[in-house]
């Protein structure tokens, strides 16, 4: 029985190794012990079943983010906006959750929607704008980013301001939170939520999505080559915006599961960075649904651990983001690890092909 | 009116020229064939590098202290473009990702040793770039009034830089070649033109002058580095877009997006502007942004070649 | 007459192919030397390793008699060897003199020297009667004019080796005479000319020996004055060829197709088609012949539904199908054979299986309520793949990518023809194929219209119009310029007609 790596998860496992690395470097040039570094940093995620629970909700919304990112990477777009439509996303569950007065699961099903919404909204326009301005999805995205950024700074201090702080929201009554006791119990107090089962569901349906129906065969076909789907009497336009759609609402709910689980308000002045994780993310993860969880649940764990290990050593905790930035270089640079396993296989298979030679010769005689 | 005109146009003009400094980055890199979405981030390389040099020096150097800043922010900005061009041009990878991971590494890395610094993440630079009446200049009649006098020197360096770009790139036979390059870089190759030279020497200018523009934005508007740069490297970005890749439309680009800020900024003390909710305001540089966008990308003179890897295999 | 340039077994090797077996040839001085060989035989690759594209792995090169290592073309010019790309290397928005100057630019002080070099360049084309203007821009002149601003390239770095890589292929017929009297002029002037080509016709005009190049390996070097036309053929494929299609008489029926004064605007709203009238019938290949770039591609977009026309009808089957988008018209009875395969008619990265369902996936056959149906899906790849013949290493599920191009053209024929269309429109059908896919393709084409169907066939090919062709529509500068009955024509007055001639003035 031998253990067979695909060339893809060769890239990934590579730059995890090499963002690592990377990291090790910075605290050793920093005057640190990298390895009691990276002791404490994966401690501080997974010690305890109350900070493994921390590291499961900080994955929860960069699940979504992951999803959102990668599901745009599929039909050949770049979403480099899933931070505004996690806001926008956001801001409408929140709303919906401090004025409407509904039953705890109806409520929770207004807000998923509310957010669904948002974000949606968010992603479609800079879809729209590339089908029929051929605006760069790239550029636009992030002007969305900051337009969704203002939006937040304007509406929260006017309309959903807290009693004490101008620069945040109220609390969410306990009926609009993700929180649930039975989980805060099982994990000890943990921020863990029903977002993390909201979030696998959605891991679930993105794939079956992108693999067994009609839309996902039509997605993949515009994001491979739209000039062979478009020949073959695919709308490539209407696939692009729905597209986009949908990645903004998957950030969307990364948006709702973020301000309504994780945290119990939304913060103005923030444009929040799980947004660009969902990149590296989408990136690790080679855009595979299932990929992105256990990405996500990677860079949940550093993120989680970081304070721990800057409690204990001093090294600051954006070494994490330094990580997690290395990573994305990495797995931009593929070829580099890719080279690398080929040539690797290459001479493995050489290897191989000589020894069935020679066995050959041997039976021969 | 008028005089409003004439009281905010010293504002735009110190928002624009950090931001004619980074598009006329990227000008280079694009021009060759490389999407550089890093400018942000190189923004930020150039904000920390000449924080930290400012802060160290000014004690001993006084005024002289901005310079070693922007020399340093220079240098630094070069350097670190390595990172792009060397996954963009020796690996082939993809540009806009690169770009991104830049924009990460680039704030990650620099709020990671400005944390072991002073601990808070913040450089505050003690001295900031003094205003001059610029010699000359400022005597000419409205344009001295509006452009040169209570004018940063850095002004002056960014119209320098301009100039001497637009000569560049369309005299010379580094600006021929570069051109060929990012138009086709199959014919460049042809012609004996060592691409991946001239991709690498594109890159780092780019690296240099977004990180120069950074440190600029730091010494005259900014005045710390707290490891962003706002958002300003991809208006920089839209504005290359909205020039469409020439000198001259990115001095009209950036002056654009320059007054739109300023009107952003100062509409609280402007009474026909006071009554306007703050979102619009606000939201107007971004909003305006993607309506250029939307006038000027489907008539794009981008550079043919932009964004592809160039395989010496593929003929 | 000297040697200039002798090769001694050449090889050279790629994963998987000798791409040249140990070749030998000499280039003599004055002399046009063809190499002869199908798509994919070796001969562009062994004039890439003359060129310093790439080393051979063994063998060596003499230059006027001196041993030489190429390692770049950049060494290969300071040799004097110089080479017409088949796809030229020419900056669009650049000037004709900024595209020959590049790399070897001059300066005056710190800038361009712009003026010279125009007159130099101006000065180069009058001795070799080229006449081109130093100050046009690319984009704005003829692919033959392109050409020869390739070839000025070569002589502005004194080149006196030429290569020539398929240069015909994009010209007229007129063209082609045209630089056949160029290419004296050149060798007139002692320079000395490879000529790359797989035109049989070609080397009998112009060249005075051909040296034939078969899957790597070298079969002859012959005079060309004493070798016909047939010889050459059957040294080039290994066998003897036949050169014409077997094709019975049918009766066309119905009118399937009916365009009438068809306008389409192409990039930047430049008028490409320019009122276009003409109808294909049931039982018929209609050819449209035509240098490359004069409204096809346009036209046949328009067609397709990809692009919309500004004025103009057309009908599928006496139904109005200007308005109808790509679907509607597949659903019309449309199928279409685009020339890039890979833009078009493929999709690389999704698995053989997957392709054949582009046009359906969504009929109830595939897909129920929005799920598709993979058992229906491989069954039906399968069938089409073994009625084609498609061979792919791993049968339904491999990756597109990963078959020859034969096999991919024969999985797009596979899936368009099975639709039962009533209307194929096949655009440069053969392109790149080796001689057995050509014939493959052009027997399935002549069976569709056997069994009735409308063929319309773009092709840039003059044989291959003429071999399948029951009628020739010829196109020019957007403009019909006239249909002719292929028995009643030839490929001269065609060629004429390319050039915008009425048949009332070619005659």
């Amino acid at each position: 029985m031998k253990l067979r790596l695909s060339k893809t998860s060769a890239v990934s496992l590579g730059a995890i190794g090499l963002g690592l690395f990377a990291g090790a470097l910075l605290m050793a040039v920093t005057g640190s012990n990298p390895l009691a570094g990276f002791w404490h940093l994966f401690r501080g995620g997974l010690m305890n079943i109350e900070r493994f629970g921390n590291s499961l909700a900080s994955s929860t919304t960069l699940i979504f983010t992951g999803l959102s990112v990668a599901f745009a990477f599929k039909t050949g777009l770049f979403n480099i906006g899933a931070s505004g439509q996690m806001l926008m996303g956001g801001l409408l569950a929140s709303a919906v959750g401090l004025y409407v007065p509904l039953a705890r699961p109806l409520l929770l099903l207004a807000m998923f929607l509310a957010a669904s919404v948002g974000g949606g909204a968010w992603g479609a326009l800079p879809g729209w704008l590339k089908v029929k301005f051929n605006v760069h999805e790239v550029v636009s995205t992030i002007m969305m980013n900051w337009i969704a950024f203002w939006t937040v700074s304007y509406v929260v201090p006017r309309y959903l301001r807290d009693v004490f702080l101008e620069t945040q929201s109220r609390r969410i009554p306990a009926a609009a939170s993700l929180r649930t006791e039975w989980l805060t119990e099982l994990f000890r107090g943990s921020y863990i939520n029903l977002g993390l089962v909201l979030a696998i569901a959605a891991v679930a349906v993105v794939a079956f999505l992108l693999e067994r129906t009609v839309l996902g065969y039509e997605l993949k076909a515009v994001g491979h080559n739209k000039h062979a789907a478009q020949a073959a009497g695919i709308d490539i336009n209407r696939r692009m915006v729905a597209s986009m759609a949908i990645a903004g609402a998957l950030a969307g709910l990364g948006g709702f599961v973020f301000y309504a689980g994780y945290s119990v308000n939304i913060q103005i002045g923030v444009l929040p960075a799980q947004g660009f994780d969902g990149i590296a993310v989408a990136l690790l993860a080679a855009s595979s649904p299932w990929g992105v969880w256990a990405a996500a649940t990677f860079f949940g764990i550093l993120h989680t651990g970081k304070g721990f290990m800057t409690a204990m050593t001093g090294i600051p905790p954006t070494i994490a983001d330094a990580i997690i930035a290395t990573i994305i270089y990495f797995a931009a640079t593929g070829v580099l690890i890719e080279n690398v396993w080929d040539r690797y296989s290459k001479r493995h298979e050489q290897r191989a092909a000589r020894r069935r030679r020679v066995d050959l010769e041997q039976g021969v005689k | 009116m008028w005089e409003t005109i004439i009281q905010i146009t010293p504002h735009a003009i110190a928002f624009t020229i950090p931001l004619l400094i980074v598009s006329l980055g990227g000008l280079y890199s694009e021009r060759s064939g490389v999407v550089n979405i890093g400018l942000e981030g190189f923004m930020v390389v150039g904000m920390f590098a000449g924080a930290l040099t400012v802060s160290l020096l000014a004690p001993a150097m006084q005024g002289t202290a901005i310079w070693a800043g922007l020399l340093m922010a220079t240098l630094a900005g070069a350097v670190f473009a390595l990172l792009h061009a060397f996954a963009c041009v020796t690996l082939n990878a993809n540009q806009v990702i690169s770009g991104t991971a830049i924009n990460m590494v680039a704030g990650a890395l620099t709020t990671y040793f400005a944390r072991l610094i002073t601990g808070s993440g913040n450089i505050v630079i003690p001295i900031a770039m003094p205003r001059h009446n610029l010699a000359y200049l400022a005597d000419i009649p409205i344009i001295g009034e509006m452009l040169f006098s209570r004018a940063y020197a850095s002004t002056l360096l960014a119209l320098v830089i301009l100039a001497v770009s637009a000569v560049l790139i369309y005299r010379t036979r580094f600006g021929l070649r570069l051109r060929a390059c990012g138009e086709n870089p199959h014919a460049a190759d042809a012609a004996g033109i060592n691409i991946y030279r001239m991709r690498y020497t594109a890159v780092i200018i780019s690296g240099a002058l977004a990180s120069l523009g950074g440190a600029i934005f730091l010494v005259t508007i900014a005045g710390e580095y707290n490891g962003t740069a706002g958002g300003l490297g991809f208006l920089a970005l839209a504005a290359l877009i909205f020039g469409q890749w020439k000198p001259i439309g990115l001095l009209g680009a950036t002056l654009f997006f320059g007054l739109a800020s300023t009107i952003a900024n100062v509409s609280r003390i402007l009474p026909y502007l006071a009554h306007i909710p703050d979102i619009v305001l606000q939201t107007f540089p971004y909003v305006v942004t993607l309506l250029a966008l939307v006038l000027f990308s489907r008539s794009s003179q981008a550079p043919k070649a932009l964004g592809e890897p160039y395989d010496k295999g593929r003929r | 007459m000297g040697v200039v340039v002798e090769m001694d077994n050449i090889r050279k090797e790629f994963p998987g192919v000798v791409a040249c077996d140990n070749i030998s040839l000499e280039l003599r001085q004055g002399e046009i030397h063809a190499i002869l060989g199908e798509n994919g035989a070796g001969k562009s690759t062994l004039m890439s390793v003359l060129f310093g594209l790439y080393q051979p792995d063994s063998g060596s090169i003499r230059v006027r008699g001196r041993e030489v290592h190429i390692a770049n073309p950049n060494a290969a010019n300071r040799l004097g060897i110089g080479m017409v790309h088949q796809h030229f290397k020419l900056v669009s928005c650049f000037t004709v003199t900024e595209n020959i100057i590049l790399g070897l630019e001059p300066t005056r002080g710190m800038f361009i020297d712009t003026k010279l070099a125009a007159e130099q360049i101006k000065q180069l084309s009058d001795r070799y009667g080229l006449k081109v203007d130093p100050h046009a821009l690319i984009a704005d002149i003829s692919v033959g004019m392109q050409q020869r601003v390739e070839i000025l390239k070569m002589l502005y770095r004194n080149a006196d080796i030429l290569i020539f890589d398929e240069p015909t292929a994009v010209l007229t017929p007129q063209e082609v005479h045209e630089l056949t009297k160029i290419m004296a002029n050149l060798t007139a002037e002692g320079k000395s000319i490879f000529l790359i080509t797989h035109k049989l016709r070609e080397i009998k005009a112009i060249a005075q020996r051909c040296t034939v190049i078969r899957r790597g390996q070298w079969v002859g070097t012959v005079a060309v004055a004493d070798a016909s036309e047939e010889t050459l053929a059957a040294m080039m494929v290994g066998r003897a060829v036949s050169f014409g299609v077997k094709k019975a008489q049918t009766k066309p029926g119905e009118k399937v197709l009916e365009i009438e004064n068809l306008h389409v605007r192409g990039r930047g709203g430049v008028a490409r088609v320019k009122g276009i009238s003409f109808s294909v019938k049931r039982g018929e290949i209609l050819g449209l012949a035509g240098v490359d770039g004069n409204g096809q591609k346009e036209l046949v977009e328009t067609l397709v539904g990809l692009r919309r026309a500004d004025e103009g009808r057309i009908l599928i089957n006496n139904k109005e199908a200007g308005g109808l988008s790509v679907r509607e018209r597949i659903a019309a009875g449309l199928a279409f054979i685009p020339d890039d395969r890979h833009k078009y008619g493929l999709i690389l990265d999704f698995s053989l299986e997957e392709n054949m369902i582009l046009k359906s996936y969504h009929k109830q056959r595939f897909a129920t309520q929005g799920l598709l149906n993979f058992t229906a899906i491989r069954a039906y790849a399968q069938k089409v793949i073994s009625d084609f013949d498609v061979r792919s290493g791993r049968g339904a599920g491999a990756l597109a990518r990963t078959l020859s191009g034969g096999n991919q053209q024969k999985a797009i024929l596979g899936r368009e023809i099975d639709a039962d269309p009533d209307l194929l429109i096949a655009v440069q059908p053969t392109r790149g194929l080796d001689v057995g896919a050509i014939e493959y393709v052009h027997r399935r084409l002549v069976e569709q219209r056997d069994s009735g169907k409308a063929v319309l066939l773009v092709s840039l090919e003059l044989d291959e119009i003429f071999a399948l062709s029951d009628r020739i529509a010829v196109i020019s500068n957007g403009e019909l310029v006239g249909i002719v009955n292929t028995d009643e024509t030839d490929e001269n007055e065609i060629g004429l007609m390319m050039t915008g001639l009425r048949r009332e003035a070619v005659r």
